[in-house]
């Protein structure tokens, strides 16, 4: 089995939908969840707050630094994402067309590393 | 008596889609096979010359490569190589003879084929790694074919082969419910194959691989291991009866010789007959497809032994139906100039006016051919000059300018 992350692109100042359809991507998502669970694909998965509530850490000639995020300028930010245990890409993708028609928005799907052995 | 040196490499690459793809299955790598059968052509190089050729060579090599392969991982994996450990892993993993057991066999090749034409890799990615893989070009021939500097298709076809190991691209045909989508996929990166090679008009440049005939072997190939699929028949039927006209398309002084214009006793009868016989077949089939229509109207072409003996009614019916099937502006121009021969250039250039192609230069070349038949030179003139604007081969340009200057004498 390889995990995969599947990703939500989310454009950042978009006007977001109206309520009824917000719920309805909520119950939406919630049914796919429920879907990767029963499956066993499931191994984690969140929505975010938008990117403006982030916050950047790192290291400045060995101090260590606090920024006001996010770290990417960009209008394009992540908006939740999954990590599924799949067989092979085939299968990730299967459960990417349920993930991007489930939450409205772009789902990019990555392969993990292999895990550690052990 | 001993192959000679170029028998051997001829044997290996018309052997190389075959052996790796079946060594992909024993290792479930694209790198170790590939590495295993290049290694067994270094034994062939030293030992056919001196035994002569063994009885299989396509076995022989298989056979060889998986040794070799087999002893290589076992000297890394002793020295704890995870990679190494993983792939015999995997070796081992796989069932002898479950295959067979399974009932008929699907060609390795098959499945390698829809890995290298997955969805997940651009068509461009898709293409380099279906000659590498299946046809057995090397790198440096692709990187020739496609007029792109050898070091970025070399990289394009490394990183190809990083994404299916890393993102695991699955090695398998899809399942019945894919098949469609995925057939689409393969057979269109067999056509832009064929036509990349049909556009070329360098013929001077001879260490550039012969692109059609290589797409004409993938689609047999593909044929083969397909037969139930008729677009498959009929994208190697559009194949034979495009190819079948090659040695008509330049003339001395004429870098291009439209259909029209050809002298058709150059067009090749054998690939004609070829190409007919097929398209029969898919007619008798009667599930007609994109391809499959394509392939009938260049075989209505291929039966007038003179233009004028063109059964245009025929072609236009069939540009009807291909119509429905994919309706796009692109197909409406083809049906178009169909029109224009049988009710007249007018009804024709009606047909193209209707049509929102300002970019695409054929559109200006049709228009330009018909307002020229109409008498209308100086709007033909302008035609020309949008079309010569957007035109980049060279063969084209010139014949385009032949036709400009033509019609500027007169």
């Amino acid at each position: 089995m390889k995990q995969y992350m599947l990703s939500v692109h989310m454009v950042e100042g978009e006007p977001p939908p109206p309520e009824d359809q917000i719920q309805q991507m909520y119950k939406d998502v919630d049914g796919v969840n429920a879907e990767m669970q029963r499956a066993g694909a499931w191994v984690f998965g969140g929505g975010l707050h938008p990117a403006e509530t982030a916050t950047v850490v790192k290291v400045s000639d060995g101090e260590v630094v606090t920024t006001d995020g996010p770290f990417a300028e960009t209008k394009e930010q992540l908006g939740g994402f999954w990590v599924i245990k799949a067989t092979d890409l085939d299968e990730a993708l299967a459960w990417a067309a349920k993930a991007t028609a489930a939450c409205r928005g772009p789902v990019e799907v990555r392969p993990f590393q292999d895990e550690p052995e052990g | 008596m001993p192959p000679r040196r170029d028998e051997i490499d001829g044997y290996f690459r018309r052997e190389y889609g075959r052996c790796v793809a079946s060594l992909v299955r024993f290792f479930g790598d694209i790198d170790i096979a590939e590495e295993a059968v290049q290694d067994a052509f270094t034994v062939a190089l030293a030992r056919w010359p001196e035994t002569g050729l063994p009885p299989n060579p396509g076995g022989w090599i298989t056979t060889t490569a998986k040794n070799r392969a087999i002893d290589q991982l076992r000297r890394e994996a002793s020295r704890h190589d995870r990679h190494a450990e993983a792939a015999l892993l995997y070796y081992q993993d796989e069932p002898p003879s479950s295959d067979e057991r399974a009932g008929p066999v699907k060609d390795d090749r098959l499945r390698l084929i829809f890995t290298c034409c997955h969805p997940a890799l651009a068509r461009s990615v898709q293409v380099a790694l279906t000659l590498r893989l299946l046809g057995g070009l090397e790198t440096p021939q692709i990187a020739r074919a496609f007029l792109v500097p050898e070091p970025t298709m070399a990289q394009r076809i490394v990183r190809a082969k990083r994404k299916i190991k890393a993102a695991g691209i699955p090695y398998r045909v899809p399942g019945d419910a894919e098949l469609p989508d995925r057939l689409t996929a393969v057979l269109a990166v067999m056509y832009l194959i064929f036509t990349e090679g049909h556009m070329a008009t360098d013929g001077d440049n001879l260490t550039k691989p012969d692109l059609c005939n290589e797409a004409i072997r993938l689609a047999r190939m593909l044929g083969d291991l397909m037969p139930d699929e008729p677009e498959v028949t009929g994208l190697l039927a559009l194949m034979l009866l495009t190819h079948s006209r090659r040695r008509a398309r330049s003339a001395p002084g004429r870098p291009l010789v439209l259909l029209p214009d050809q002298d058709r006793t150059m067009w090749d009868q054998e690939l004609i007959a070829e190409g007919q016989d097929l398209v029969r077949r898919c007619l008798r089939r009667n599930q007609p497809g994109p391809y499959q229509i394509q392939a009938a109207i260049a075989a209505v072409h291929s039966a007038a032994t003179v233009a004028a003996q063109t059964d245009w009614q025929q072609i236009l019916a069939l540009y009807d139906q291909l119509a429905v099937c994919v309706p796009t502006p692109v197909v409406q121009l083809n049906r178009a100039v169909a029109l224009a021969e049988v009710e007249g250039p007018q009804a024709g250039l009606d047909a193209v006016d209707r049509l929102d192609l300002g970019s695409y230069h054929p559109y200006h070349v049709a228009r330009a051919d018909l307002l020229r038949r109409l008498g209308r030179t100086s709007d033909a003139l302008v035609a020309y000059e949008a079309a010569l604007a957007l035109t980049a081969n060279p063969a084209e340009r010139e014949f385009l300018d032949q036709r400009r200057r033509q019609l500027a004498a007169q």
